[in-house]
C-alpha cells in the first residue's frame, strides 16, 4: 500500500543538491531583461514621462509607457458575479495617468541585462503631481475622502451583511457579552523565490511560450490568450520548479503581463524577475482588517449570539481574476463556525486604499475568523469564571449535528471537533501546565497557554468561480500513459510549489495500479502537455487531483486486467496487480508482469481480441458537485513565554491536532502543517508591512520586514484524526491551510494568558514588543 | 536591485591600496567583507566609480599583543575574533559581543574594520571599542594617525575616516585584575541588529566600581557613553536601590531617535532594563 505511506519526495533530493531549475535559471538566446519604473508616491498624477535619456543608453532596447502599449494588450476589471455590487475598477498593464500605490509600475525598460535595464529605469523622467493618499479604511470611507477611482463616487469597494436568527434579542438576554476590537495588520506570503517570468513570442507562428513561477498554468494560458488577443492553443505556460507560492503566484500581475507584451512587440524573449524590494512593494498583500466583535454568553457559557463587524482594508484594485473579496467573505462566514450558535450577524465593508493589491494568501481570512472567535471565548470564559476549554466543548458542533450549514452559511459534512480536543488533551496536560505556570510566575517568569479551534475550507468547488464568471478550472483531469516497458507517466493539472503533491499523486496511482512507486512519474506544470486543471491553491491537490488520479488509475487497472484476462483466458474479476505483476487474487499465483502486458498492448495489439478494453492511455476527470468547499478542522495549542521587560514573546511549544480526512502521506501533511504554523507565528509575532504617513513602505527588505526564523520557532507537534470525506472515493480533504488558520489565535490567546496577572490584554497582531509593553503599561 | 557599473581593483599590498585611494579616494569605495557595502550598492544607495578590494592585504590580518594591549588587524573577520583564544582571554567583553553579531554566514565575511568604518549605530563592535577606550589606526599614503573610539564615530554611518584612509588596526587594552566586562543586548530575533545594547567595562574593588565606562548601542546616532550614569556608578557600591536609580537615570539621559517600529520611549525603557540586568549580574 503506498497511500498513507511516509514517502519522502524525490523532488526534495533534487532541490537539496542544487539541481532545481527555477525561472531565473533559464536563459534563452537573444533574451532581454525587464526593469520597471515604479511610482515613488502612494497617490499621484502622472503629468509627463520622458523616456529619451533612457532610450539613449547603451544596452537599452525599448522603453514602454502605458500609451506605447495601447492596442497591444487589453485592460481588465476584477469582477465576480456572485458579488455583483462589488466595484471593479479598470486596471491596465502600466499606470496611465494616475498611480494608486507606491510601487505601481509606470514604465518598463527592456535591456540586454537587468543591471542595464535598471540604469535605464533611473533615467526615465516622470513629472509627478502628488495627490493625497488614502491609507486606511476609516480614512477611505470618511466623507470627503479623496476618491481613488474615477468611475466611483467613494472608496467603498463592497458592503454586505449576513444575518441568522435574532442577534439583538440574543445580546439583550445574555448573562455576559465579551467584546473586543481587533487589528490584524497587513503582511504577505513570503516565498523564497520571488515572482518571475520569461515570455517568448514567435511571430511567424504567432506562438507565445511562457516560463513562469506560478501556481496555475492553465489559468495564465487563458488570460494571456485573451488579453493579448492570441488563439489559446498558441499560448503555452510552463511552470518549472516553483520556490514557494502561498497564493502570491496565482494571479495576473501587471508587471508579468508587461513582459509578455514586450516579448510580443520586440519578438525577443523577455525575462522579468521581481527583486525583493519589488516583491514587498507589488506582491499581493493579505489581512489588514479591523474587526469589532461581540459574543453573547449564558451564565453557563453557552454562546447565544455573535456579531462581527469587519473593516477590510483592501488595496488599490481587486486582484485579477479572482477578486479580493474572499478574505472578507471568509471572515464573515467562518467566524465562530465550529460552534453551535444560532444568532449571528456579520457586517463587512471593504475599502480601496493607496496600497498594493491585497488578496488571497494562504488560509484566506481563516486566521482572523479563528482568532476573533477564540479570543472572545477566552474573554467570556474568564469573565464568567468558567474553564475556557470546557466552554469550547460545551459549544462545539457534535457528531449528531452533521451535516450542517453554519449560521455563516458554510456547509459542513462533518467536523471532528471533540475527537481533536480529546487527542490534544492527551498530549498536553493542561493541569500540569497550570501548576508549572504558577511556579514560574512566582519567579517572575510569565508563561501562557492558548487554544484555538479552527475549520479549514479546502478544495473549492466549481460553483465559486464558475458562477463568478472566472475561467478557473475546479475540475481536475488526470491522464495516465503506460509506456511500452510497463512504467507509467501521469499528467496532472495540479502543480507543485514545494508542497510535494506530485508525490501524493504518485502514491495514489501506484497504489491503485499495484505498481512499485518508482515506476510512476508525475508530470505537471505545463499548460500544453497536461490536461486542463486548476493548478494548486486553496488546498485542492490531494482532494481533487488525487481523486482524478484515483479514477484514472482505476480505469487503467481495469484495462490492464482485461487484457491479462483475455490473454490468460481467465476471469478479470479473479485477478489483481501486485508489485507490477498480475496475480491470481485467491491463490496469489503470479501470471504475467504489467511490462509484458504493456509490450503486447503497444507492439502486438493484434494479440488482444476486438472488444477488450485495451487503452493503455486513459483520461479521467473529477469535479465536486453542489458544494463550495470540503471542510477540514483541527485544534492548536500554543505555549509561550513573555519577557515582560522587553515585550518579546518566545513560543515554547506548539501542538496541532488536525483532521484532513484520508492522509496520502503523513510526512507531507506534517510538513504542510508545520510550515503553516510557522507562517501563522510570523503573522502573530513578526510580519508586518508598515507604511509612513505618506504611504511609503517602511519595510522593503528583510532587515525591516521580519520573518519567523528557525532559531525562534518551537518544536511543532502534529497529531491526526482521520475522518475521510464520503463525497469522494479517496476521502482526502485539503491540508495546506490548517497551520496558518489556527496559529494566530493560539498565540494571541497564549500571550494574553501569560500577561493575565497584570490585568492587561492585547488584540493587535503582530504582537510586537512595543505593542505588548504598551498594553502592559510599561512605557 | 543590481549595482550600477563600477571598476574593480584588487591591490596585493597596503602600499598599492593606499596609492589607489590617494588617486581615487572620493570616487572609490573600499570593500572588505562586503556584508554592508553590497547591499548599499544593490539598492543603489551608493554608486562609487570603483571598488578597491582590500581582501588580499595580509598586513591587515594580524592579531598581536604587547604587555598592555591587543592589536587587531582591520581585516580580521568576526569569526576569526570569535575563535581566537587570545581575545577570549584578554578581551572577554569583545568575545561576548561577537556572538551577537548576525549569523555565522555574515560573521564569516564581515570584518572588524568594515563594521567600524560602516558605523551602524547599532553595531556591537563600535560600542565595545568605546567601552574599552580603544583606538583605531587610520593610514593613508601620506599619514598614519591613531584616533580614539570616542572621537571616531560622528553620526549615522559617519566617521572620522577620510576618503584616502584605511582603518588598518584596532588597539584595545587587555583586561586587568579586577576588571569586569559585561555585554548584553535585546534584539527581536537571534542575530538581528539590537533594539538596544550595552557594553560595560569597569574595575571592581571594595568601594564598588571605578573607571566605569558604559557604552550604549542602538539608542543614538552613534555608539555613545552614558556619562551621567557612569558618574553615578563611579566609586560607589551597588545595591538594589541604587540599581533602580541608575536604571531611571540612564533612561532619562539618552534621547533615542524617532523610529516608527521602536519608539524612543521603548528604547529608553529597554536601556534601563539592560542596565538593571547588568548591575544585578554584578551583584550576584
Ligand atoms: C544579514 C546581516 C545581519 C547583520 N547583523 C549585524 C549585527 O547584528 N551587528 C553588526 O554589528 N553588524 C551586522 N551586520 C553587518 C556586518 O557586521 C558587516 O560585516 C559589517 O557591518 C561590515 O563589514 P564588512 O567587512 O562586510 O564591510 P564592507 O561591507 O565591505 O564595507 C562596509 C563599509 O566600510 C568600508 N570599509 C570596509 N573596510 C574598511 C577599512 N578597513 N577601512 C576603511 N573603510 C572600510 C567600506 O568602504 C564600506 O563603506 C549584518 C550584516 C548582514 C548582511
Amino acid at each position: 500500500m503506498s497511500i498513507g505511506a511516509e514517502v519522502p519526495r524525490d523532488r526534495a533530493k533534487r532541490l537539496l543538491v542544487g539541481r532545481g531549475r527555477y525561472v531565473d535559471d533559464i536563459s534563452l538566446p537573444r533574451m532581454l531583461h525587464l526593469a520597471f519604473v515604479r511610482s515613488p508616491y502612494a497617490h499621484a498624477r502622472i503629468d509627463a514621462i520622458d523616456t529619451s535619456r533612457a532610450m539613449a543608453l547603451p544596452g537599452v532596447v525599448a522603453v514602454f509607457t502605458a500609451a506605447d502599449l495601447d492596442g497591444a494588450v487589453s485592460s481588465w476589471r476584477a469582477a465576480h458575479k456572485l458579488f455583483p455590487t462589488m466595484a471593479a475598477p479598470e486596471q491596465g498593464v502600466l499606470a496611465r495617468d494616475v498611480v494608486r500605490w507606491q510601487g505601481e509600475a509606470v514604465a518598463a525598460v527592456a535591456a540586454e541585462s537587468r543591471a542595464l535595464a535598471e540604469d535605464g529605469a533611473e533615467q526615465v523622467a516622470v513629472e509627478w503631481h502628488e495627490l493625497t493618499p488614502v491609507l486606511d479604511g476609516n480614512q477611505a470611507l470618511a466623507p470627503g475622502a479623496p476618491v481613488l477611482h474615477r468611475d466611483m463616487t467613494d472608496n467603498l469597494a463592497y458592503e454586505t451583511k449576513i444575518t441568522a436568527g435574532d442577534v439583538d434579542a440574543a445580546f439583550a438576554g445574555a448573562a455576559h457579552v465579551a467584546e473586543e476590537h481587533f487589528r490584524f495588520h497587513r503582511h504577505s506570503g513570503i516565498s523564497l523565490e520571488p515572482r518571475g517570468i520569461i515570455a517568448d513570442f514567435e511571430p511567424s507562428e504567432s506562438r507565445l511560450t511562457v516560463h513562469q513561477s506560478h501556481q496555475t498554468p492553465h489559468q495564465q494560458q487563458d488570460l494571456y490568450a485573451r488579453l493579448l488577443g492570441l488563439p489559446e492553443h498558441k499560448v503555452r505556460v510552463i511552470c518549472p520548479d516553483v520556490g514557494g507560492a502561498f497564493g502570491l503566484k496565482h494571479h495576473l500581475m501587471a508587471d508579468e503581463l508587461t513582459a509578455c507584451v514586450a516579448a510580443k512587440l520586440l519578438a525577443r524573449p523577455v525575462k522579468y524577475i521581481a527583486d525583493r524590494l519589488e516583491s514587498f512593494l507589488s506582491d499581493i498583500h493579505c489581512r489588514d482588517h479591523e474587526v469589532h466583535a461581540r459574543m453573547a454568553f449564558s451564565r453557563e457559557g453557552e454562546i447565544l449570539g455573535l456579531h462581527v463587524d469587519d473593516l477590510f482594508n483592501a488595496g488599490a484594485y481587486g486582484q485579477y481574476p479572482r477578486t479580493s473579496i474572499a478574505e472578507g467573505n471568509q471572515i464573515s462566514r467562518l467566524t465562530g463556525a465550529p460552534y453551535r450558535h444560532e444568532n449571528y450577524r456579520a457586517d463587512l465593508r471593504m475599502a480601496f486604499l493607496n496600497k498594493s493589491i491585497l488578496g488571497h494568501i494562504r488560509s484566506v481570512g481563516h486566521p482572523i475568523a479563528c482568532a476573533v472567535a477564540e479570543r472572545l471565548i477566552d474573554l467570556g470564559a474568564a469573565h464568567l469564571g468558567l474553564d475556557a476549554i470546557e466552554v469550547r466543548r460545551r459549544n462545539y458542533l457534535d457528531d449528531d449535528d452533521f451535516p450542517r450549514t453554519s449560521t455563516g452559511g458554510v456547509e459542513f459534512e462533518y467536523l471532528s471537533l471533540n475527537p481533536c480536543l480529546d487527542k490534544a488533551l492527551e498530549i498536553i496536560d493542561v493541569a500540569q501546565f497550570r501548576q508549572e505556570q504558577a511556579e514560574a510566575r512566582a519567579k517572575g517568569v510569565y508563561r501562557g497557554i492558548g487554544v484555538a479551534t479552527f475549520v479549514e475550507l479546502t478544495a473549492i468547488g466549481p460553483e465559486y468561480y464558475g458562477e463568478g464568471g472566472q475561467h478557473i478550472s475546479a475540475q481536475e483531469t488526470c491522464l495516465l500513459r503506460l509506456e511500452g516497458s510497463g512504467t507509467l507517466r501521469c499528467y496532472t493539472g495540479a502543480t507543485d510549489q514545494g508542497q510535494g503533491i506530485d508525490t501524493g499523486i504518485q502514491q495514489v496511482v501506484a497504489d491503485v495500479l499495484g505498481l512499485p512507486l518508482g515506476d510512476v512519474e508525475v508530470i505537471s506544470g505545463d499548460s500544453a502537455l497536461c490536461p486542463v486543471g486548476g493548478g494548486s491553491w486553496g488546498s485542492r491537490g490531494a482532494a481533487l487531483a488525487g481523486e482524478a488520479a484515483m479514477r484514472a488509475a482505476t480505469t487503467l487497472r481495469r484495462n490492464i486486467l482485461s487484457i491479462a484476462a483475455s490473454l490468460l483466458q481467465k476471469n478479470a474479476a479473479g485477478l489483481t496487480i501486485e508489485q507490477g505483476v498480475v496475480v491470481d487474487t485467491a491463490s496469489g499465483t503470479t501470471h504475467m508482469a504489467v511490462s509484458e502486458i504493456a509490450r503486447i498492448g503497444h507492439f502486438q495489439p493484434y494479440s488482444i481480441p476486438e472488444g477488450v478494453a485495451a487503452d493503455l492511455t486513459v483520461v479521467e476527470r473529477y469535479a465536486t458537485r453542489d458544494r463550495m468547499f470540503l471542510a477540514g478542522n483541527g485544534l492548536q495549542i500554543a505555549i509561550v513565554e513573555v519577557d515582560v521587560d522587553s515585550g518579546i514573546v518566545m513560543p515554547l511549544r506548539h501542538l496541532v491536532v488536525h483532521d484532513c480526512g484520508r492522509i496520502l502521506n503523513p510526512l507531507l501533511v506534517r510538513e504542510q502543517v508545520r510550515g503553516g504554523v510557522v507562517q501563522g507565528i510570523g503573522a502573530a509575532l513578526y510580519e508586518e508591512l508598515r507604511y509612513d504617513p505618506d504611504g511609503h513602505l517602511l519595510t522593503g527588505s528583510f532587515a525591516d520586514y521580519l520573518v519567523p526564523m528557525a532559531g525562534e520557532m518551537p518544536d511543532i507537534e502534529v497529531a491526526h484524526i482521520e475522518s475521510p470525506t464520503k463525497t469522494s472515493e479517496l476521502g482526502a480533504k485539503g491540508a495546506g491551510e490548517a497551520g496558518t488558520a489556527g496559529a494566530v489565535g493560539a498565540i494571541l490567546n497564549a500571550v494574553n494568558d501569560a500577561i493575565s496577572p497584570f490585568d492587561a490584554s492585547i488584540a493587535e497582531v503582530p504582537i510586537t514588543p512595543p505593542r505588548l509593553l504598551r498594553a502592559l503599561g510599561r512605557f | 536591485m543590481k549595482a550600477p557599473d563600477f571598476d574593480y581593483h584588487r591591490p596585493e599590498t597596503l602600499a598599492e591600496a593606499l596609492d589607489l585611494l590617494a588617486r581615487h579616494g572620493e570616487d572609490a569605495a573600499i570593500i572588505a567583507g562586503g556584508q554592508s557595502l553590497l547591499a548599499l550598492l544593490n539598492f543603489r544607495l551608493a554608486a562609487p566609480e570603483r571598488l578597491i578590494d582590500i581582501g588580499r592585504l595580509t598586513d591587515l590580518k594580524s592579531l598581536s599583543e604587547d604587555h598592555g594591549h591587543i592589536e587587531i588587524g582591520g581585516l580580521l573577520r568576526h569569526c576569526d575574533l570569535q575563535a581566537s583564544p587570545l581575545i577570549a582571554r584578554e578581551l572577554p567583553l569583545l568575545h561576548k559581543a561577537i556572538g551577537h553579531i548576525a549569523h555565522p554566514a555574515v560573521r564569516h565575511r564581515g570584518t572588524i574594520g568594515g563594521s567600524l568604518a560602516m558605523a551602524d549605530p547599532a553595531a556591537e563592535l563600535g560600542a565595545c571599542c568605546l567601552a574599552l577606550d580603544g583606538e583605531f589606526l587610520l593610514v593613508s599614503l601620506q599619514n598614519r594617525r591613531w584616533v580614539a573610539a570616542a572621537d571616531f564615530f560622528l553620526g549615522v554611518y559617519q566617521t572620522a575616516l577620510r576618503a584616502d584612509e584605511i582603518l588598518a588596526a584596532v588597539r584595545l587594552p587587555k583586561r586587568r585584575p579586577g576588571s569586569i566586562g559585561i555585554f548584553d543586548e535585546i534584539a527581536r530575533r537571534r542575530g538581528d541588529f539590537a533594539m538596544a545594547g550595552l557594553a560595560l567595562a569597569a574595575q571592581t574593588g571594595d568601594g564598588g566600581l571605578s573607571d566605569v565606562r558604559l557604552a550604549l548601542l542602538g539608542v543614538a546616532d552613534r555608539p555613545i557613553l552614558a556619562g551621567k550614569t557612569m558618574a553615578f556608578l563611579e566609586g560607589r557600591p551597588i545595591n538594589e536601590a541604587r540599581i533602580d536609580e541608575a536604571a531611571a537615570l540612564i533612561a532619562g539621559e539618552i534621547d533615542p531617535p524617532e523610529d516608527p517600529a521602536y519608539p524612543p520611549a521603548y528604547r529608553r525603557h529597554l536601556t534601563g532594563v539592560l542596565l538593571r540586568r547588568a548591575l544585578l549580574e554584578l551583584c550576584s
